[in-house]
C-alpha cells in the first residue's frame, strides 16, 4: 500500500490541505492570483473542466452496459463509475473552495434560477455526484454484507444508469454553454454558439481514453491480465468520436473565423493547433492504424495524448482564449503556488482514493481469478 | 424634473459638456461610503486606473491631437444597468436583480462568490473584494435607494455642468435623439448603449468616435441573456429524448441478449 508513490502523493495532499485551510482563513483572493480580469483561473480550467471532463467514462460505459446491454464491458463498468465518482469529487471539492463563501455552497439548491447556466451545472453537480454514489454503493454494501440494500440497488440500476446518461449529457455540454456569455471576450477560435455541443463531443473521448488509461494501469499495479479485446473495443470507439469532433471542430472554425485563422501564427492559433494536433489528429492517424488498436503500449500512448489534448482545450477555453482581452487592462494572470499544490492535491486524492477502493471493495469482480 | 415613480430610469451622458472634475467620483464615494485604494503614478490622469470594489465609477482621460491642438476627453464609467443584463440571467443564486426602477442591485446575502456574473458582463462592471477573506462583489447600484427616495443619483446630484441626464427611460433615450437632431455635427452619429448588450439603462453621446475614447465597440447587439437560454431552453427536449431514446434502447437490446441467450455476447 505504502508505495514510495502512494507517500509522494500523500505528502502532496497534506500540503494541499493546509493551502485550503489557508485559503478559509484568508479568502480565495489571498491564495489565489485572481483579479478583476481574471475572476477564473486554474481551479475552473483543470480541476472543474478538466475533472468533470475526465469523468465521462463512468456515464459511457455505464450506459453501454446497462443500457445497450453490451456486456463485453461488464468488467470495466466499476472501476469506469469509480473513476468518474472520483472526477466529480475533485470538480465538487475545487468548486467549493473556489467560490468565495464555501459556506453557502448549497444556495443553488434552494434558490433556483432557471434562466443561469451556472445553477444549472451547479444543480447537476449535486444530481449526478449522488448517482455516480448510488452506482459506487453496490461496492459498499456487498462490503457490509447488507444484501438488502444491495438487492435494491441492483433492481433500480437500470433508471439510475439512465438518469445518470442523461445528467451527464446536459452537464458536460453545459460547462461548454457557461462560455456561451462571452462573444466579446474569446478568441473566435474556440467562442461559437456550439461550444456546449464541442465539450460535450470532447469529453466522450476524453472518457473513453480516461477508462482504458486508468485499466491499463491498475492491470499492471494490480497484476491482472488486460483483456485487449475491451481495450480495443475503447480505442475503436475513441477513433470513431475523434474523426467526429475533428470534422464538428474544423466546421466551426470554417464558419467562424475561417480556417485560416488557425495558422495566423498568434499566441492563440498556437495554442489551437497544439491542442488540435495532440489530442485529436495525432490520435486519430495512430488509431486508425490496426497495430495501434491491438498495442497496448500503443493504446496507453494515445490515451495519454488524448488526455492531454482535451484538458488543454479546456485550458484554452477558459484562460488562453479570453488571455488577449482580459489582460488588455494591464492586469495579468499566473496561477500562485497555492493554486498548483491544491490542483496537484486534489488529483492525488483522486489517485488514492482510487487505489484505496480497489484494496478494500470489489472493484474488479470480474478480473478475479 | 418631472419623473414617475414607476418607470424605469436611465440617464444620458453627454460626454461634450463633461470637464473632468471627478465631483461625481467624490460623491459615489460619499455616498456609497467607499474607502480607497492605493495607486501609483502614470503619467495618465485617470485614477484609480480601472473600476475596483472600492470605486463605482470614476473619469477615464483620454487625449487626442486635431489639427496640432491637444483635444481633451472625458468618459465617465460605471455599471451601464443593460435592460436585458447578462450578470443577472448569469447568478445562479438570484444575487442580482434589475429593479423596475432600472438599478441592477446585489444582494450579499445569497451570493456564493462564484464571480460568474465578471465574466458574464459584456462592460467587466462587478469586482470583487480580493483582499476580503468574505468578499462581496461590488458595482454601481443606480443609488437604487436613493431612486426608491425620490432623489437623484448622488454623481448625478453633484455634477456642476449637467452632463448627465436622467429621467425616464424613453424620456432619456428622445432626449438623446433631440440633440443628435438638433446640433448636426456636434457629435457623432452613435448613441452608445442604445444597441449594445441589447440596450442599457446609461447611454452616451460623443464628439469624438467612441473606439478612441475606450469604448468596446465589439460588445455584440444581441440581449445577452438570449445566449444561454438557447441552450437552456432545449434542456427539457433534452430530457425528453434521452429518457425515450434509452429505455427503447435497453427494452431493444436487451431483448436481443434474451434471443440469444443470456450470457451470449452481443457484438453489435
Amino acid at each position: 500500500m505504502w508505495t514510495p508513490l502512494t507517500r509522494i502523493l500523500v505528502t502532496i495532499i497534506v500540503a494541499g490541505g493546509l493551502v485550503l485551510i489557508y485559503r478559509l482563513i484568508f479568502g480565495i483572493g489571498a491564495a489565489t492570483n485572481l483579479n478583476d480580469r481574471f475572476p477564473w483561473g486554474l481551479w475552473i480550467g483543470i480541476d472543474v473542466l478538466g475533472g468533470v471532463a475526465m469523468a465521462a467514462g463512468g456515464f459511457i460505459i455505464a450506459g453501454t452496459v446497462y443500457i445497450l446491454n453490451w456486456k463485453k464491458y461488464k468488467p470495466i463498468v466499476r472501476p469506469a463509475i469509480l473513476t468518474a465518482f472520483f472526477g466529480y469529487l475533485l470538480a465538487a471539492t475545487a468548486i467549493s473552495f473556489d467560490i468565495g463563501i464555501p459556506y453557502r455552497i448549497w444556495h443553488p439548491t434552494v434558490m433556483w434560477q432557471i434562466h443561469s447556466v451556472m445553477w444549472v451545472v451547479a444543480i447537476h453537480v449535486v444530481l449526478y455526484t449522488t448517482t455516480l454514489a448510488t452506482e459506487s454503493s453496490p461496492m459498499l454494501f456487498e462490503k457490509l454484507k447488507m444484501q438488502g440494500a444491495l438487492r435494491f440497488v441492483e433492481k433500480i440500476m437500470v433508471p439510475v444508469v439512465l438518469f445518470g446518461v442523461l445528467l451527464s449529457t446536459l452537464h458536460q455540454s453545459s460547462l461548454g454553454a457557461v462560455y456561451l456569455i462571452t462573444p466579446s471576450k474569446m478568441s473566435p477560435l474556440w467562442f461559437s454558439m456550439q461550444i456546449p455541443y464541442l465539450f460535450l463531443n470532447s469529453a466522450i473521448m476524453m472518457g473513453l481514453s480516461v477508462v482504458s488509461f486508468e485499466n491499463i494501469i491498475s492491470c499492471k499495479t494490480f497484476g491482472h491480465t488486460p483483456r485487449m479485446e475491451i481495450l480495443s473495443g475503447l480505442a475503436r470507439g475513441c477513433l470513431i468520436t475523434a474523426v467526429i469532433y475533428f470534422i464538428f471542430k474544423l466546421y466551426v472554425l470554417a464558419s467562424g473565423p475561417g480556417l485560416a485563422a488557425a495558422f495566423a501564427g498568434s499566441m492563440e492559433a498556437n495554442m489551437y493547433l497544439l491542442e488540435l494536433m495532440v489530442g485529436v489528429v495525432v490520435p486519430i492517424v495512430m488509431l486508425s492504424m490496426k497495430s495501434t488498436r491491438e498495442s497496448i503500449n500503443r493504446i496507453f500512448m494515445v490515451d495519454i495524448l488524448v488526455i492531454i489534448g482535451i484538458l488543454l482545450n479546456r485550458i484554452n477555453v477558459s484562460l488562453f482564449g479570453m488571455y488577449r482581452y482580459q489582460s488588455a487592462s494591464g492586469l495579468n494572470y499566473f496561477p500562485s503556488w497555492m493554486e498548483f499544490v491544491v490542483t496537484a492535491a486534489l488529483i492525488s486524492v483522486s489517485v488514492v482514493g482510487f487505489k484505496v477502493a480497489a484494496k478494500y471493495f470489489r472493484v474488479f469482480p470480474e478480473m478475479e481469478a | 424634473m418631472m419623473t414617475s415613480e414607476k418607470k424605469s430610469k436611465g440617464v444620458l451622458v453627454d460626454l461634450t459638456r463633461c470637464i473632468g472634475c471627478r465631483g461625481c467620483q467624490i460623491a459615489c464615494k460619499s455616498w456609497n461610503e467607499r474607502s480607497v485604494k492605493k495607486t501609483v503614478m502614470r503619467g495618465v490622469y485617470t485614477n484609480p486606473p480601472e473600476l475596483n470594489s472600492e470605486c463605482y465609477t470614476n473619469i477615464r482621460y483620454s487625449e487626442q491631437e486635431k489639427g496640432n491642438q491637444p483635444v481633451w476627453s472625458f468618459v465617465k464609467n460605471q455599471c451601464m444597468h443593460c435592460k436585458d443584463p447578462a450578470c443577472v440571467s448569469a447568478c445562479p443564486v438570484g444575487a442580482l436583480r434589475k429593479t423596475n426602477a432600472g438599478p441592477i442591485v446585489y444582494d450579499f446575502d445569497r451570493c456564493i462568490g462564484c464571480r460568474y456574473c465578471m465574466l458574464a458582463c459584456p462592460f467587466d462592471i462587478p469586482k470583487y473584494e480580493w483582499e476580503k477573506p468574505v468578499p462581496w462583489v461590488r458595482k454601481c447600484t443606480f443609488c437604487s435607494e436613493r431612486i426608491a427616495d425620490g432623489m437623484t443619483p448622488a454623481c448625478i446630484k453633484v455634477c456642476p455642468t449637467t452632463t448627465m441626464f436622467y429621467g425616464d427611460s424613453e424620456e432619456v433615450m428622445a432626449e438623446a435623439e433631440k440633440r443628435l437632431r438638433e446640433n448636426p455635427g456636434k457629435y457623432v452619429n452613435h448613441i452608445y448603449g442604445k444597441e449594445e448588450a441589447g440596450g442599457t439603462s446609461w447611454i452616451y453621446l460623443s464628439a469624438e468616435p467612441f473606439e478612441t475614447l475606450g469604448f468596446n465597440m465589439k460588445i455584440s447587439n444581441v440581449k445577452y441573456p438570449d445566449l444561454t437560454w438557447t441552450y437552456i431552453s432545449k434542456i427539457p427536449s433534452v430530457i425528453g429524448v434521452v429518457i425515450i431514446a434509452g429505455a427503447l434502447t435497453w427494452a431493444i437490446t436487451r431483448r436481443q441478449n434474451a434471443d440469444k441467450g443470456d450470457n451470449h455476447e452481443n457484438k453489435s
